[in-house]
Parts: C-alpha cells; structure tokens; sequence
C-alpha cells in the first residue's frame, strides 16, 4: 500500500516555499507532511497533501516542474522506540529508506513516517509480518 | 634499426665502453657536483678507484631523498645558464623532486627515445598519437621528442586532461597507427570507443603500442592488443633519470632492453644493498652515463625486477630487464602516476575540520580508481548538505592538485574506519589479479 | 633587441619585394600541390600569373574556417602525408576538429617566429620561462615550448591548472619569465594573495599573455600584481599557432611577421578591402608554410593597422589590440566556444534542447562558462538524482566537446527570456 507524494523542483531563493504553500492553499489542498531537500543551487520540496494529483495540476499550472513518486506512510506510536522497530526491521531485511520524514497526527496520538525505499515489495512485506501498519491515502486524509 | 651498430654491440664491447664511460661519469660528478665529492669523500673513495665496472659497488647508493633534499635544483652538475629544461614529479611529501637538462641531454634524450621507438617497430612513416601528458611529467614531452628525432608525424594528443571522446575521434579520423599511453588507459580507450559503435580493427588503423609509466602483465597486454588490434609494447623509464626511454620491449617481447651505452644498471637486495646476479629478483638501480646536468650514481629506482643478459633474438646485445614485478617501498602507482600514501596525509592534514581516521583505497574498474574514505568529525559537520558537499570537493581538488590524479573523497562516519598502530591499514590495493 | 635584425628591421620596400616574391611562389605552390587550390583558381577563371602585385591578392576568393571543416581532415593538405612531423587540432564549431599540419620545416619556421616574439617581449637565454598553456592539440604549449628552446631559455613546461603547483615552481625555481592567458595571470595572483603569497617578491621580469582578448586595464592589473612588464600576442591555430603578432617595447601595437604573413583588412559585410587606420576584419595569407597553405584565410578577429613607423625600428606593419568577432564566436579560457557546439550537445539531450541559456561571467578572474536549463516534467519525475544524474552526464558531454569546463544549472521553467534572435542564447556579463 503505497501514497503519493508530490515533489516540486525550485530554485534555492528566498520567496519559493512561499509561493508553492499559498498556490495550494488557494486551491484548498491540505498539505499533511512536508520536507525540503537543498542541493545546491535549487531544491525539492516533497509533500503529502489530501489531494496530489490536484496539487500537481495546479502547482504545474503556475509554472512549476512538479513529478510524483510512490512512498510509504508507515503507522507509529507516538511512543519512544517505534521508529526503532520499523527502522530495525526493514534494516535487518536489507532494505534501504533513500528518505523519511515523520509528523504526529494528534488527533489519533499516533505518528507517521513518511519513507521512500529502494524496495517496496520486500518493505511492505517485512513491515506487516512484524505487525506494523501501512496507512492508505484515505487514512492519511483522516488522520 | 635506429642505432644499428650501438645496438648489436658484442656485450664485452659495450662493457667496455660502460667502464670508459662510468670512469669519466664518476670523475665529473666527483669534480662538478658538491653532493657527490661529500658522498665520495665519507665512504673514503676517490674516482681513480673505480677500475672496474664491479667497483661501481663501492660507490653509496643515491636516492629520491637525497634528490628531494637538494630541492629546488636537485644535484645539478651545470651552472644554471646551461639548463634548458625543468621537469618535476611529485615527491613523498610536498617538496616535488626537480630534474634539470641541459641541450645535449635534450638531444641525447630524444635519440634513445628514438632508438626505443624504432625498437617498438616505430618509423618515419608513422603517424603516432602520444596520449601521455605533456608538461611537467616527462611522459608527453619524451616520446613527442623522441617521434620528431624518428621523423614521424606527431600528434601530441595529451593524458588526462584530453577527454577520451576526442582521442578517440583523432585516433580515427587521423588514422593513427601508433598509440602511446598507459596500459589502462589503452584499455579504457578500446572500451569507450565500443560504446560508441567504433570497432577499432575496421576504424582505426593502429599497429602498434607503446604502454607504460604503470605495471601490467601479459594477460593485460593479450586484452590490450585484441581489443585496439595492435601489437603492444613495454616501456620503462623513471622522471629522475630522463624519462621514458631506460628500456623498451623489441619484436620478441622477452624483456626490455636497457639502453646500457647510456645506463649501467645493477639488481640489489632491497633491504641489505648487496648486488645479485643475473636471473636474481631485485631493485633496479641505475647509473648514468652520458647525462650532463644531473648524472646520477647508484640510483635506486625502488622497481623490483630480473635481469637478463642472454643473446636476444632480435640481434640487439643490450640486457634486458624483465617487466616491472612490484616496487620496494609504499608508492603506489594510479592510472600512470606516482602517488605516495604521505601525500594524501600531508593534504587531508592541512584541511581544517578533517581528522586523523582516513583509508586509501585503490581499485581498478578498467582504469584505476583511487577513494579516499575520510571520517566526518564535529568540526566539519554540517546540517546543510551544500556545506558538506563543498567540503568534500574541496578535499577533492586539493588532492587533485597535489597528487596530480583525481581522487574520490567519501565522507563516512565516525568510527567506520579499522584503526590500528601499524601503516598497512591506511592503504588498501583491491587491485591484485586486476592488473 | 631583435632575434634576427636583419629581417625585422628590413627597408618597407624590401619587405614588400620579399612578400611579393614569396607570394608569388606561394600562389604557383598552392596551385600545383593543393586539389583544393587548385579547383579555387580554376572557379574563379584565375592563374597564379595573374597576381604581379602584392594588391593583386584581392583577386583571389578567401579561405574560411568553412573551407577547412569540409576538407576534414587532410582535404587542405599541400604535401604527402609522410611529409607531417606535426598534427595539432582545435575544435571546431560543430563536432569537427579543425587540423593544421606541419612539415619539419614548418616547425622549424614556427619555432623562428617564437623566438622572435619571445625576444620581443625582452625574454633571453638567460631567463627561466614558465609556460602556463595547454601542450594538447592546442599550439599554445608547444609554440611557446619551441620558441624559448630556440632562444636557449630554461624551459619549464608547466601546462594548464593546479595553481598552487604554479606558484611553487615560480617561486622555487626563480622563474622571470612566464606565458599564460591573461585572466590566468589575474587569478594566480589573487590565489597567491589569498595563500599570503606576495608574488612581487618572485624573480619575474616579462609576461607573455595572448588566447584571448585583453584590456589596457588588465596589463596594468597585471603589471602592478607581478611588477612586470606584460606583452599581448596574437595568433591563431589554423596560421600556425602563437606567433604571427607580438608587442614589442613600445607596446603600440602588435607587429605581424610580414616575412611569413601577408596581412590585410577588410570589411567583414562586404569583403572590401580597408585602408591603415579603419577596422575591420584581418585576413591572413600564409607566404611560406609548405603543409597547410592558406591564401586570404579570414580570421573573424577585429583589428586595424596602425599606420605610422614604429620606434622600435622593427619595419613589420603593426595591427591594434583585437576589438572583438565578427562572428559569434566566445572565448574562454583561452579556449574558443561556439555557441552552436553548446546547441550541438543539448540537441542530444532531447528532453533538455527547448530552453537554455549560455551566461559566460567572470569570477576572480576566471572566466566562468554556466549553461542554463530549465527543469520540466521530462527530466524531473521528483527526484533529486535524476537532475544531479543529468547535471554530470552534461557537464561531462559539454567539457568533452568544448575542451573547457562548463556548469549546468537547473531553472524554474519560464524564467529564461524568450524570444526569437540568436543574442538571447548568449549572455555576456564579463568586463575586459
């Protein structure tokens, strides 16, 4: 069970996260994890919204390079060692988490790592045999 | 041949004129170089005691150091005004190791280059690609001399900093029929050139190779001459002597021979200094004899290797050294260019923020790859990737530029890097069998 | 000082019989060993007869760089191959490598003509040259290399980079004399300062700059940063390399070795010849190079004669410094960059051919060669890596053809300035 993540190329200067935020706010898109990779001259900002594909029309719409990418939305605990166990569980079956960004969702006191891997198949696998839940984009959107 | 006499000179004749040679040699350094009378005068030897070409063993070996210690001009034997080349090469440390010619080591220079080329088979008709860096490295500049003294045609193509592309499109367009460079970049050549749709035994007209300034075996020079379709030949030189040149491999291919009008050279055990015979594996140690700026006297080359003095069947009667087996002390040699284990350390060393706790390692993917695995410390982290990254170029180019090669700095965590007292640790040579 | 007094110092009419015998023979040479030449007569209804006079020159229909790329590789040859010692190439504007061959006498001539410059610029045996060029298929290493040699000078052939190395060998060494292009020479300086070297303090005397077009205001930069003399050269690969004009003392002008080259100047629209004292365009016919022959050979530089004796008594007619291109050619580094060879390897690049933007600008003295691409949904499907991929394999691809190092760096899309001229692809943000 994978979710889509938008991820939009700027430039490195001041005003861009700006201008991506209020272009989907305008749009009425609730952003519910968002993360920011530097490199250099220009960047990717990654965010998990209620609706991606809308985000992408109009963030593309504005003149942005936006692409989207299949992650995983992992359940948590809001608890100390629950990131451990996902992260010692999909170590030990050798797959690699390429990035990952957690946010708590209070409503339910649970946490979410939002975690892209180099095998999803093999993760999805390893984390429900140790009983760790895989969130929809349905459920995210609740949460 | 290019020297036919010199060449096929009965082996008790050219020892002759080794001793004729080596007498005048020793007396001008004894008379023209402080170093060597300092050297003479503690080891109670005086010129007339060299009788015999076995005498040479009274003389003290001359090393790199002694080189390096006399930096900037090295043991010049010539006033300055009669200098009319500098080449250098990198030394163990930041100090380079300067080598000065005067003009008629130019000339004479160009001609045992020659003779080597005429000896690979090389003529006048030939249009030869030197594929060796020009500059301070004496690889680009020997054989680009050396090709002109043959009246070949010359295209000096440059190493490292011509892109391969270009190489290739001039190997094809200009129907080269000589390549010279180093074996792995020979290799890595025929590889590209596949990649771009070129079968260099329908595109390319080469014949013949002349490969060196790093170790190889046959097995390496069996990939070589199938994949460019040539036929490849060694070559053996060191910067502090000349060059290229020392030796070369003629049409049988058993041995290099070492050009012994102009050089007399001896095997020793590396770690006692005793000379062994013939068919004895040991260091090369080489003796000028016709060089007039720096003449060198016992000069250890630090190359392990055989000699061979049997009758070769191409009629030439200079011995013959076998290919290079190894060296006797760390250097390590990537894609053709001397790198010592301290170099590395002298420059992580004077960067800000990088620690102790490095590794060298060096693999072959065709071509040599050198990474250099440096642990990240607190001074030098920092959350932004940028800043990171910029500091791992930096270690980059300034390994660039003292190593004269490129290297792969990887930043790595602390603690990931085996530590131990001893020196065999900071260098791992994934190379062997690969080369 | 001359290097050889009697032809540099030779009466105007002297020099003018000496050009028309040698053009003479040239015009019979070029007709009787080049195909291509040979064919050019025959259009134009001419014969090497047929030019009595130096102005009869005009006659003849000019060679472009054109000419050459089609006669690729060894189409403008005058000689049989065997007679090459020599093969330098540069690259040319679309993939195709220019090539100018050599015969021994050739090399010979060239090294001639570099010791003249050298001895011009006041270096002599007695000094110690570091030349910073290239030494690969560039002319600049070994024109300089041969042209010292000759003079006696202890040569150091430094090559290109590594400016700490520079700086050592410079100081270490004692050097007095060195060659490179003239940003170079501004940027060691600036690194020798931020190392907390006083590169004043070295034993340098002369600096030879050229490869690239300089200011009054950088000789003067370079001159206080060095406390040196410095001296403009000027020379193209096709002619021969360095070597064709050089400063002398006075450094009024560049004296054209009019032995070996016949200089005029015309317009570059028209192809009319101009007077001394007009600016235009120099052409070039070759009066006794014996491989590659090259009769009106048009340079695309900018430049005028300067029309007045010189005090230095050397007779050879002077041209200003180079005023620029009559065509769009960029240099940097010292390296010529077409514009089309930027466009030549983005059209392999399908996904980013659309929108780019060439920005040349000067940092610390270096000229920096920056290619702008906007990122679309073709290159970026939201990973980093896919651009940081892209970015290497063009950067790589770029530094392959141009021989000189370019960055790429990724843009939003939209914000490279459209519009239908050429001007908009080059930006040119450098002061000389």
């Amino acid at each position: 069970m994978v979710v889509e993540q938008v991820s939009v190329f700027v430039e490195n200067k001041p005003g861009r996260l700006s201008k991506v935020t209020r272009i989907l706010g305008e749009a009425g898109i609730n952003i519910r994890a968002l993360s920011i990779a530097e490199l250099g001259e220009f960047g990717v900002i990654r965010l998990v919204v209620d609706r991606p594909h809308e985000a992408k029309a109009v963030l593309s719409n504005s003149g942005f390079t936006v692409g989207i990418n299949r992650v995983l939305a992992i359940e948590m605990g809001d608890e100390p060692g629950s990131l451990a166990r996902i992260a010692s569980a999909l170590g030990d079956a050798g797959v690699n988490i390429d990035y990952a960004y957690a946010f708590i969702a209070r409503a339910r006191e649970k946490a979410v790592l939002i975690a892209r891997v180099d095998d999803v198949k093999r993760a999805e696998e390893v984390l429900s045999s140790e009983g760790i839940r895989l969130l929809s984009a349905e459920e995210l959107e609740d949460l | 041949m290019f020297e036919h006499r010199m060449e096929t000179m009965p082996l008790k004749e050219l020892k002759e004129l080794q001793l004729e040679r080596l007498k005048a040699t020793v007396r001008y350094c004894y008379e023209n170089v402080p170093f060597y009378r300092k050297k003479f005068k503690e080891a109670q030897l005086r010129p007339e005691d060299i009788k015999s070409l076995d005498d040479l063993a009274k003389i003290p070996f001359t090393v790199k150091d002694d080189l390096r210690d006399h930096y900037p001009y090295g043991i010049l034997a010539k006033p300055l005004k009669e200098v009319v080349r500098f080449h250098s090469s990198s030394g163990t440390t930041g100090t380079p190791t300067v080598v000065g010619y005067t003009k008629k080591d130019i000339s004479t220079w160009a001609k045992i280059m020659a003779r080597g080329l005429a000896t690979a088979g090389v003529t006048s008709d030939d249009i030869v690609q030197v594929a060796y860096g020009y500059g301070l490295f004496t690889g680009g500049l020997g054989f680009h001399y050396g090709c002109e003294e043959l009246g070949a045609a010359t295209i000096p193509a440059g190493g490292g900093i011509t892109p391969t592309k270009r190489q290739i499109q001039i190997l094809k367009d200009m129907h080269s029929t000589v390549l010279c460079c180093t074996p792995s970049y020979a290799l890595y050549l025929a590889e590209e050139a596949r990649k771009e749709g070129i079968e260099p035994e329908r595109d390319f007209s080469l014949r013949t190779g002349i490969f060196g300034a790093e170790p190889w075996s046959e097995a390496t020079r069996k990939k070589i001459e199938k994949a460019l379709d040539l036929r490849a030949h060694d070559v053996y030189g060191l910067s502090e002597i000349w060059g290229p040149g020392v030796g070369m491999e003629c049409e049988a291919r058993e041995g290099l021979h070492v050009w012994s009008d102009h050089f007399i050279m001896e095997v020793i055990d590396p770690e006692s200094g005793e000379v062994l015979g013939p068919g004895e594996k040991g260091e090369l140690v080489f003796t000028t004899l016709t060089r007039e700026a720096m003449p060198l006297l016992r000069y250890r080359s630090r190359d392990i290797s055989v000699v061979d003095e049997e009758p070769c069947s191409c009629g030439r009667t200079h011995p013959r050294m076998l290919r290079v087996l190894g060296r006797s002390d760390d250097m390590l040699i990537i894609r053709g260019v001397n790198v010592f284990p301290s170099q590395v350390e002298h420059v992580l060393m004077r960067i800000p923020g990088i620690g102790d706790s490095y590794q060298i390692i060096v693999d072959r993917d065709i071509l040599d790859v050198l990474r250099v695995r440096v642990e990240v410390t607190p001074e030098m982290f920092s959350d932004k990737l940028a800043e990171l990254e910029a500091l791992r170029r930096r270690v980059e180019e300034e390994l660039a530029a003292v190593l004269s090669v490129s290297a792969r700095v990887e930043l790595v965590e602390p603690g990931t890097i085996p530590r131990t007292p001893g020196k065999a640790q900071r260098v791992v040579d994934l190379r062997k069998g690969k080369i | 000082m001359y290097w050889d007094r009697e032809v540099e110092t030779i009466k105007q009419e002297e020099l003018e019989k000496l050009q028309l015998r040698r053009l003479k023979a040239m015009l019979s040479y070029c007709y009787k060993n080049s195909p291509f030449y040979r064919k050019r007569f025959k259009d134009a209804g001419l014969h090497p007869l047929d030019v009595c006079r130096l102005s009869d020159v005009r006659k003849l229909p000019f060679t472009t760089k054109e000419d050459l790329r089609n006669r690729y590789p060894f189409g403008m040859l005058a000689v049989d191959r065997e007679e090459v010692v020599r093969i330098h190439a540069s690259s040319g504007t679309t993939g195709k490598p220019t090539v100018v061959a050599y015969t021994g006498r050739d090399v010979d001539t060239w090294a001639e003509l570099m010791a003249r410059v050298l001895t011009c610029a006041g270096v002599t045996k007695r000094d110690t040259i570091q030349l910073i060029y290239n030494y690969a298929f560039f002319t600049g290493g070994l024109g300089f290399h041969y042209g010292a040699e000759r003079i006696g000078a202890a040569v150091i052939p430094a090559g290109v980079g590594n400016s700490e190395r520079q700086l050592l060998t410079m100081r270490d060494l004692k050097v007095t004399a060195f060659s490179s292009t003239p940003s170079y020479a501004l940027y060691l300086a600036e690194f020798a300062r931020e190392q907390g070297i006083d590169v004043r303090e070295f034993s340098l005397r002369t600096g030879i700059f050229g490869a690239e077009p300089w200011s009054e205001e950088m000789r003067r930069r370079i001159e206080e940063a060095y406390g040196i003399k410095a001296y403009d050269n000027y020379g193209l690969s096709e002619l021969c390399g360095p070597g064709v004009a050089v400063e002398c003392e006075a450094r009024e002008g560049l004296h054209v070795w009019s032995d070996h080259f016949l200089l005029e100047v015309i317009d570059p629209e028209s192809g009319e010849v101009l007077e001394p004292g007009e600016k235009g365009e120099l052409v070039f016919t070759t009066l006794t190079r014996e491989a590659m022959p090259l009769l009106r050979y048009r340079s695309r530089d900018i430049s005028m004669v300067i029309d007045d004796s010189c005090e230095c008594g050397r007779t050879h007619p002077r041209i200003a410094r180079l005023m620029g291109r009559s065509d769009d050619m960029l240099i940097i580094r010292g390296v010529n960059v077409f514009p089309s060879q930027v466009e030549h390897v983005l059209l392999q690049f399908p996904e980013v051919a659309e929108h780019y933007q060439i920005v040349v600008d000067r940092r610390r003295s270096m000229d920096l060669l920056t290619v702008k691409v906007e990122v679309t949904e073709k290159i970026f499907r939201g990973e980093p890596e896919e651009l940081l991929k892209l970015k290497k394999r063009l950067e790589s691809r770029l530094r392959s053809v141009l021989g000189v190092k370019a960055e790429v760096t990724f843009v939003e899309p939209g914000t490279i300035p459209r519009s239908r001229g050429k001007a908009q692809r080059v930006v040119d943000l450098r002061n000389w």
